[in-house]
């Protein structure tokens, strides 16, 4: 059934890939490695930036109140005598999560990851809709501008958080305005991407590959597209709601009776709140896996090319992410089990919560089950493959205390949340897509980054994300709020200040240890060791095409054989089979 | 009494929260083993199976039944979590309640960014409420025509409360969301306009502590700290009637007082 649009797909990729000026080539390209590329680029960007928001608020809250010498002087109205404003510090905070989740990690894993990574893996000359495609990555790009732009009109960037409860955010100043004009745009590109990304897989599998031959990661960027394109609707809607709340006088989240700063507000009212939040965590609940199924696909690709043999229980694999895709959209309640739910909803709830937690770590033990009886090669990214797995775990074990309802009263809204979901997202996801870049950086620079400065990279990263993360669970524990300007103004607060000042610096030495990955990504450019077509001695697709791959990607068009992860067969001379090569004639 | 505050949970005065610490250190010990477990397993495997001359990868895999047992133990024990440690908990915390008679009930109104606590006064009844008639000086907007507000008391940011009694508060804001979290009293709920929540609990020993707002409402919002007095029945009482009784009409004294419904929010 898809075999002649792949065939006529590709006539079509061949016949206009002659004679492209720079601007076609590299701005306003239609291949999807280039939009894949212009994606990493921009996304690593925005997480440096992110990153850099939230050293800044680190700062005020190991020296509450002191200033910032040198750099607190250039930051003008936020930071008067480089001291913070706790204005300027709820935007940051607000700027800070909505930056890193939908303008980094998402379009990092699915922009970047998933248009250079699935066509190739499938197979396929390009993405099913090629111009479709670039309009994503445009799209992405306004919303960025707009998001970055929102912090020089008056009052400074969003700040009523990245979760934007209204009437808060309904009363606030001009950036949540931009901001959620920001996420409509944001929001509107995930929606191309994601479609894009189904269309592929579903339409441009080379002949033989069957589903389950996919290599795992194209099975985690098709789960992560439906997720995107199931529940990102909602909340564009919510945002639209929002936005004419604020803008035409509206009352879709704004109760009767409000009194804001002793006046009575001029608004029609009979709206919910709780309306708000129920439509922007059905998308951000399942928004969770779509950070985190990627960095599991990644992970597994560079676990098992490293260990040369094939993926522990592949099918289980599999069917525990697609459990675990549908189980995503109902425990998205468990983020608002303090709004004065009843019992019997908050039973359902829990027990939805808890079975969640089940492919995840059926997910761990197939990865970690994998390593049996291997032959493990201590590559550079499989040192970052590897630290993912305790981080993730760690990430998802203190999940369990938040998903208990008579736990969560004590610990909702404290720092214990913060650093659940970070070991999540920064050791865990962040690692897992550090992995994929070294693994894929020759691939698509023909150059391998350099591996003493990625693991210097990795270790200082390791113990400085540690540093910060785990701290934070104490504070938790110890009940401290997250979202406080200023933590030592409670007592209980106050007693663990240290904890603040510790988090602060391993923050600001993760930071500088970035700078060594920075660097090691542009000169390697350069000075890297050049490297064949398949330097890993891996399996899947991407790595028949020449280095780096043209436009097209594959000289000729590929035919897929066996499964994807057929490393040490018994019998054959090689350790790796790779799925294009024919069998011999016995 | 000094409360003590430091790198573990914070002291717990309420007769609700041994059942959450309880769960909170059970979780923690699980959390602990499980992560134990596995990182054993998985240092194992690093070292067993590196890349060596003359070791090469199977291409088998373990046949062991041991993981599936071990994911059905994880299974079995989160059921045991879920039904054995924390419905119960949060079920007596969200159904239990006193009879209004056995308790002391007071509104809780956040506001931005102090905490209204409204005491009913003697006759238990709370004075009917307009936000029309809101100003400084009377934030809650509480109607002094209505006789049932004469002897209410609102109080800014204290919060006194009798020892061993039960107390139900009436959680609500005015303004936006604010959270109403004491975590000495493992107690957490948010203030969502529109909307008025009733929680209910105990305090088994004295001591001064805060509120702390656990929903960001704001500039103001790291400073939206309120502090929970709880004293003997005797001094409670003694508090309560140095407060200022701000709704009383000046001539009212002898006005008999007619029955008042209980005032609902918008
Ligand atoms: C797998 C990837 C996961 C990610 C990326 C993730 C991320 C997050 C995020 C972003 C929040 C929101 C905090 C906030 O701003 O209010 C959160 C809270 C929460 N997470 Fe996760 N999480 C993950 C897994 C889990 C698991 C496995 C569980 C439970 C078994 C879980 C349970 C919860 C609960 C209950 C909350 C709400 C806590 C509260 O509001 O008090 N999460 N998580
Ligand atoms: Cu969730
Ligand atoms: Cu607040």
């Amino acid at each position: 059934m898809h075999q002649p649009v792949h065939a006529a797909h590709h006539e079509a990729a061949h016949a206009e890939h002659h004679e492209l000026g720079f601007i076609q080539k590299y701005i306003f390209s239609v291949d999807h490695k280039v939009i894949g590329v212009q994606y990493t680029v921009t996304a690593l960007l925005f997480l440096f930036f992110g990153f850099c928001l939230m050293m800044l608020m680190r700062w005020q809250l190991a020296y509450p109140g002191e200033p910032l010498p040198v750099i607190g002087n250039w930051l003008g109205e936020g930071m008067p005598g480089g001291v913070m404003l706790p204005e300027f510090y709820n935007s940051l905070g607000a700027m800070h999560g909505t930056i890193m989740v939908f303008l980094g990690v998402v379009p990092l894993a699915v922009g970047g990851f998933g248009n250079y990574l699935v066509p190739l893996q499938v197979g396929a000359p390009d993405m099913a809709f090629p111009k479709l495609n670039a309009a994503s990555y445009w799209v992405y790009f306004v919303g960025g501008v707009i998001m970055l732009a929102s912090f020089f009109v008056p009052g400074g960037a969003a700040n009523s958080g990245w979760t934007s409860y209204p009437p808060l955010s309904v009363v606030a100043t001009a950036g949540q305005t931009w901001w959620l004009i920001g996420m409509v745009a944001l929001i509107t590109s995930s929606l191309l991407g994601s479609i894009n990304i189904i269309v592929t897989i579903v339409q441009l599998r080379a002949k033989g590959l069957s589903f389950f031959r996919l290599p795992f990661l194209v099975w985690a960027q098709f789960v992560t597209s439906f997720l995107l394109l199931l529940a990102f609707p909602p909340l564009e809607a919510a945002g639209i709601l929002q936005l004419m709340d604020r803008v035409a006088g509206t009352s879709f989240f704004m109760p009767t009776g409000l009194v804001v700063s002793g006046n009575a507000l001029p608004v029609a009212g009979g709206g919910s709140p709780l309306l708000w939040q129920h439509l922007f965590w059905f998308l951000a609940h399942p928004e969770v896996y779509v950070l985190i199924l990627p960095a599991i696909g990644i992970v597994t690709e560079v676990i098992v090319n490293n260990t040369r043999k094939p993926l522990y229980g592949y099918k289980t694999i599999v069917y525990a992410v697609l459990f675990l895709g549908f189980m995503s959209f109902i425990v998205w309640a468990h983020h608002m089990f303090m709004t004065g739910m009843g019992v019997t909803m908050s039973n359902f709830f829990q027990v939805t919560t808890m079975i969640i937690s089940i492919p995840s770590v059926v997910v761990l033990t197939v990865l970690i089950l994998t390593l049996w009886g291997a032959s493990i090669r201590f590559t550079l990214p499989m040192h970052f493959a590897l630290a993912f797995l305790p981080m993730f775990a760690i990430g998802g074990l203190t999940g369990l205390p938040l998903g208990l309802t008579a736990s969560d009263i004590y610990l909702h809204d404290t720092y214990y949340v913060i650093g659940h979901f970070h070991y999540v997202v920064a050791p865990g996801t962040l690692f897992a897509l550090f992995a994929g870049i070294y693994y894929w950086y020759p691939k698509v620079t023909g150059k391998q980054m350099s591996r003493f400065w990625g693991k210097t990279h990795f270790w200082l990263s390791f113990l400085a994300i540690n540093g910060v993360f785990f701290p934070m669970l104490i504070q938790g524990i110890a009940g401290l709020n997250r979202r406080l300007y200023d933590p030592t103004f409670y007592a209980h607060g106050a007693a663990i200040q240290d904890l603040n000042v510790i988090i602060s610096i391993s923050a600001w030495c993760l930071g500088a240890a970035q700078l060594i990955f920075i660097l090691n990504f542009f000169l390697s450019l350069k000075w890297g060791k050049k490297v064949g077509d398949n330097p890993w001695e891996a399996t899947t697709l991407e790595w028949a095409t020449p280095t780096p791959p043209p436009h097209g990607n594959f000289l000729t068009e590929p035919v897929v054989y066996r499964g994807p992860y057929e490393y040490s067969v018994p019998g054959e001379e090689k350790d790796f089979l790779p799925q294009h090569v024919a069998p011999a004639k016995a | 009494m000094e409360l003590k505050y430091g790198y573990g949970l914070v002291p717990d005065l309420s007769a609700h929260g041994a059942g959450i610490d309880h769960l909170i250190k059970v979780l923690h010990v699980f959390m602990v083993v499980l992560f134990v477990g596995w990182g054993v397993f998985l240092l194992y495997c690093l070292i067993k199976y590196r890349r060596r001359p003359g070791h090469k990868a199977s291409y088998e895999s373990n046949k062991s039944k041991l993981p599936k047992y071990a994911e059905i133990a994880v299974v079995g024990f989160e059921v045991f979590l879920l039904v054995g440690l924390s419905f119960p908990v949060w079920s007596k915390y969200k159904r239990d309640f006193p009879a209004d008679k056995d308790a002391l009930v007071v509104r809780v109104i956040g506001q931005q960014f102090v905490w209204n606590i409204h005491y009913p006064g003697e006759d238990g009844k709370f004075g009917r409420t307009d936000p029309k008639l809101a100003s400084g000086s009377n934030p809650l907007g509480i109607d002094d025509k209505d006789p049932a507000s004469w002897d209410d008391v609102v109080s800014v940011n204290q919060f006194h409360i009798p020892v061993n009694k039960p107390i139900i508060s009436h959680i609500s804001a005015m303004d936006v969301i604010h959270s109403f979290g004491v975590p000495v009293l493992r107690l957490k709920q948010d203030a969502t306009p529109g909307m008025e929540v009733p929680i209910w609990f105990q305090a088994v020993k004295t001591g001064v502590f805060d509120i702390v707002c656990s929903q960001l409402c704001g500039v103001g919002h790291s400073l939206m700290k309120g502090v929970v007095t709880v004293e003997s029945a005797e001094d409670y009482q003694k508090w309560f009637a140095e407060q200022p009784k701000q709704f009383k009409p000046k001539a009212a004294e002898k006005a008999p007082a007619p029955a008042a419904e209980k005032k609902q929010e918008g």
